[in-house]
């Protein structure tokens, strides 16, 4: 019970400093709104944080990087502790990174830290955009913010590319070369562009400084907007969740934010820093001072770009070198066809929701992630997709499969080749098959209940297996999926009789349709009719 | 004639013609005899030949022909010279295992005197390259730093960065440089084994030579030091990335599958 005196009291400083931020800020009702915001647990989920963990260890390593790396190609003789590069011409840049590298305390360390935390960026962007592909989270109202991810993991690519051209090592500047021969066939301009981006002729002095601020800049500016966005929009639509009881497409079965995933993605902020740092504590990465200074006229084998341009890698060692010559001039179209199908295949994931969404003509809002077999024809696409992009990696490794496998570098090329088109199909059709096979499974264990394991002999000498029936919690895990009618052209004569104009598109649309939820394209899960009258006739089987 | 005939008679007459006509016969002989044996200098040289040809005919004469002349199955020896034998079987390359795209490296079965047995019949067979001394090979005193811009001119686009070796066509390779002896690598060098080209004293001098061993010596052997940690091979970007995924994202999605497994309990109230 408080007296009078005792309301006039001061009230303690931390409410204090929270008022006078509140009066100028306004904080209590974001606080309000967002301090018990709900979010469902399931490891899948904290993909993303890895993502957004590891590029705030990008920046923060990045910006110790910034003090001691000098971004120019002036030309200076190594004096440095490290012996067999005594005395080498090199650029400014790559002697500023072995000072790093071996005089500034803990620079080697953070330069590596910095370089792990990238590919980890890179592949963690991979496999959430997958999760986020494989569940069906990208349908409405998440498209958007699908493209947005997109994004981040394309800007990434190059972020990272800027990043490992910046020391102007051997290795990256094998890079860097390769990068401006796919500028240089495109037609007509490819030679403009290529002065334009490097000043003048290959390698001249520019490029660094100009990668530079694109890298430390531009880049990550724009990358760190798209990541706010992103995760506004998360906040905005709320999180998906998995089927379970309970849990419908209006809510959200979870944690709240405050503090329960305040402590557990701080604490997961924790352990991404520490598994990112003890990899880069055993585990060398780009060990420029065994790579050499960028010299135009030196080349090592080997010479592959980091894991997330494996596949532009791959896609130019195994194109034939086919080229047309044309009035005094020459169309390289084995770089250029590359060059081409580059964006085009990362593009297919991009502007697949939109595909789909048109194909089924669902526009209703989900926010309810989909298991991936009761999505066939996504999950079958989604694995061909994978398919050709790992197959296009093998591509770019192919001297060291040859070396590794003692295989010869030509077969591989040519499997590559073969099945970059042969191995989606395949994986199509397999994928699809499993998915069907896993829903029959999950009809089968919804009408009979699982396998016990316990072999019971009846009077008659019969053996069977004891089925347990499932939990009612499981039965409607397995059976809350939604299952779409396929999609039917109506009739050709409208009810007048008079003939009925179908566009084109409608048609590919329709047939499209059919191929996810046609006949054997999906398996119709248990009705309750059916479950009864199994279930009463005392669940033998 | 008046002072032979009348000693003709002499007691020791016979034994002067007997000595006379040994002394014949054996000068005739010693004169027209097969040379051969005869001729023989037993030197160490010829004997070495001779031990040579012998090791030769058990180990090597199947395929390159009784002498050295090259079949169907082996190329010509004549004129490869005692470094291409010394690096060739020292390396244990030779006598190959099996036809196949190129001759592996393997256990040496040679003891070092066989080898230069073996290298002194080839040798005889036409001038070559002449296994080294230490004295041409060794790197003690030589510029690394001047060796890695040679090696990274010359030699890093088959063997890579710091030798660890690297593909060819059709299954032929560039093998690593781990653990060759200096005195392996001045001879790949100058001999130029298999697919390698090579690199005769007129193109590159014994001192660079000298400073490419010292660099493969600094970078790829047990003495080179990793500043960064395990070296993953040394084989840069696509072992980096293997890397980056099997332990990196591996063991982050294995924390995050843990961090999601322990959830805070409801309270019971």
């Amino acid at each position: 019970m408080s007296t009078v005196t005792d309301t006039k009291k001061k009230a303690p400083a931390g409410e204090r400093v929270a008022d006078w931020a509140d009066g100028r800020l306004g904080i209590y009702t974001l606080a309000k709104a967002n301090m018990r915001k709900i979010f469902p647990d399931h490891w899948s989920f904290m993909l993303g944080e890895i993502c957004l963990y590891s590029f705030i260890i990008i920046i923060l390593t990045g910006v110790y990087l910034t003090l001691f790396f000098h971004p120019s190609m002036n030309e200076v003789e190594y004096a440095g502790p490290y012996v067999p590069l005594q005395g080498q011409l090199m650029s400014e840049a790559f002697n500023s990174t072995m000072h790093i590298s071996f005089e500034v305390r803990g620079g080697l360390l953070i330069r590596q830290i910095h370089h792990w935390a990238a590919l980890i960026f890179l592949a963690g962007m991979f496999v959430h955009m997958m999760r986020v592909f494989f569940t069906g989270a990208f349908r409405k109202p998440r498209e958007i913010n699908w493209l947005f991810g997109f994004l981040l993991f394309f800007l990434g690519m190059f972020t990272g590319f800027t990043g490992y051209s910046l020391p102007d090592d051997l290795l990256s500047g094998t890079g860097v070369r390769f990068m401006q021969g796919a500028i240089l066939s495109v037609p007509v301009v490819g030679t403009y562009l290529s002065m334009f981006l490097f000043g003048g002729e290959f390698p001249g002095g520019d490029f660094v400084a100009r990668f530079y601020s694109a890298h430390v800049l531009l880049l990550p500016g724009i990358m760190l907007g798209l990541m706010v966005a992103h995760l506004i929009l998360v906040f905005v639509h709320k999180h998906t969740h998995f089927e379970g009881p309970g849990r419908t497409n209006k809510n959200v079965v979870g944690m709240p934010l405050l503090p329960v995933y305040m402590a557990k993605a701080g604490g997961f902020f924790f352990l991404v820093f520490g598994v990112i740092a003890i990899i880069a504590a055993i585990a060398s990465i780009n060990p420029i001072w065994a790579l050499g200074p960028y010299r135009p006229d030196q080349v090592s084998t080997g010479a592959q770009p980091d894991w997330y341009m494996g596949f532009a890698e791959g896609l130019i060692r195994v194109m034939p070198g086919w080229e047309i010559n044309l009035w005094g001039h020459t169309l390289v179209l084995g770089v250029f066809i590359p060059l081409v199908i580059f964006p085009a295949v990362l593009g297919a994931i991009a502007v697949y929701p939109f595909i789909e969404s048109w194909i089924t003509g669902d526009k209703r809002e989900h926010h309810i992630a989909q298991r991936p077999r009761n999505a066939p024809t996504r999950t079958a696409f989604g694995v061909a997709w994978i398919t050709a992009y790992m197959i296009m990696l093998v591509g770019g490794g192919n001297d060291l499969w040859a070396t590794h496998f003692h295989l010869s570098i030509n077969s591989i090329t040519w499997f590559v080749r073969i099945f970059f088109f042969a191995g989606p199909v395949i994986a199509f059709i397999v994928t699809k098959r499993i998915c069907l096979g896993l829903q029959r499974r999950d009809k089968d264990k919804v009408l009979h209940g699982r396998e016990s394991g316990i072999i019971k002999r009846l009077p008659h000498g019969e053996f069977v297996e004891v089925h347990e029936p499932l939990s009612q919690g499981e039965l409607h895990r397995l059976t809350a999926h939604e299952q779409y009618a396929p999609a039917e052209l109506p009739p050709a004569v409208d009810e007048n009789g008079v003939e009925r104009k179908i566009g084109r598109m409608e048609k590919l649309r329709v047939k499209l349709n059919k191929g996810y939820y046609g006949e054997d394209n999906q398996i119709a899960k248990p009705t309750v009719e059916e479950y009864k009258e199994i279930q009463s006739g005392h669940g033998h089987h | 004639m008046k002072k032979l005939s009348a000693r003709r008679r002499h007691p020791l007459a016979a034994v002067v013609v007997l000595l006379l006509a040994l002394a014949a016969t054996g000068g005739l002989y010693a004169a027209f005899a097969p040379a051969g044996t005869a001729k023989a200098d037993e030197t160490a040289q010829s004997l070495a030949i001779e031990e040579g040809k012998k090791l030769y005919s058990v180990g090597c004469a199947s395929c390159h022909g009784t002498g050295g002349q090259g079949t169907s199955d082996g190329p010509s020896l004549v004129g490869v010279g005692s470094a291409s034998v010394d690096f060739q079987v020292g390396t244990g390359r030779m006598p190959a295992q099996q036809p196949g795209a190129q001759v592996p490296k393997k256990k040496n079965i040679y003891s070092q005197a066989e080898i230069d047995q073996l290298a002194a019949y080839i040798a005889s067979l036409g001038a070559g390259p002449i296994t080294p001394t230490e004295k041409q090979y060794d790197p003690a005193g030589a510029d690394a730093a001047k060796g890695g811009e040679l090696f990274r001119t010359n030699c890093a686009q088959c063997h890579n960065f710091t030798g660890e070796g690297g593909a060819l066509t059709h299954g032929k390779y560039a093998p690593s440089l781990e653990g060759v002896s200096p005195k392996h690598l001045y001879e790949a060098m100058q001999t130029g084994p298999q697919n390698m080209p090579s690199f005769p004293d007129t193109t590159m001098p014994e001192q660079q030579k000298k400073d490419i061993i010292a660099y493969v010596q600094a970078v790829n052997s047990e003495k080179a030091d990793n500043p960064g940690g395990l070296s993953l091979g040394g084989l840069g970007p696509v072992s980096e990335g293997l890397f980056a995924w099997v332990f990196g994202l591996g063991a982050l999605i294995a924390v995050a599958v843990w961090v999601a497994a322990h959830t805070a309990k409801a309270k019971k109230s």
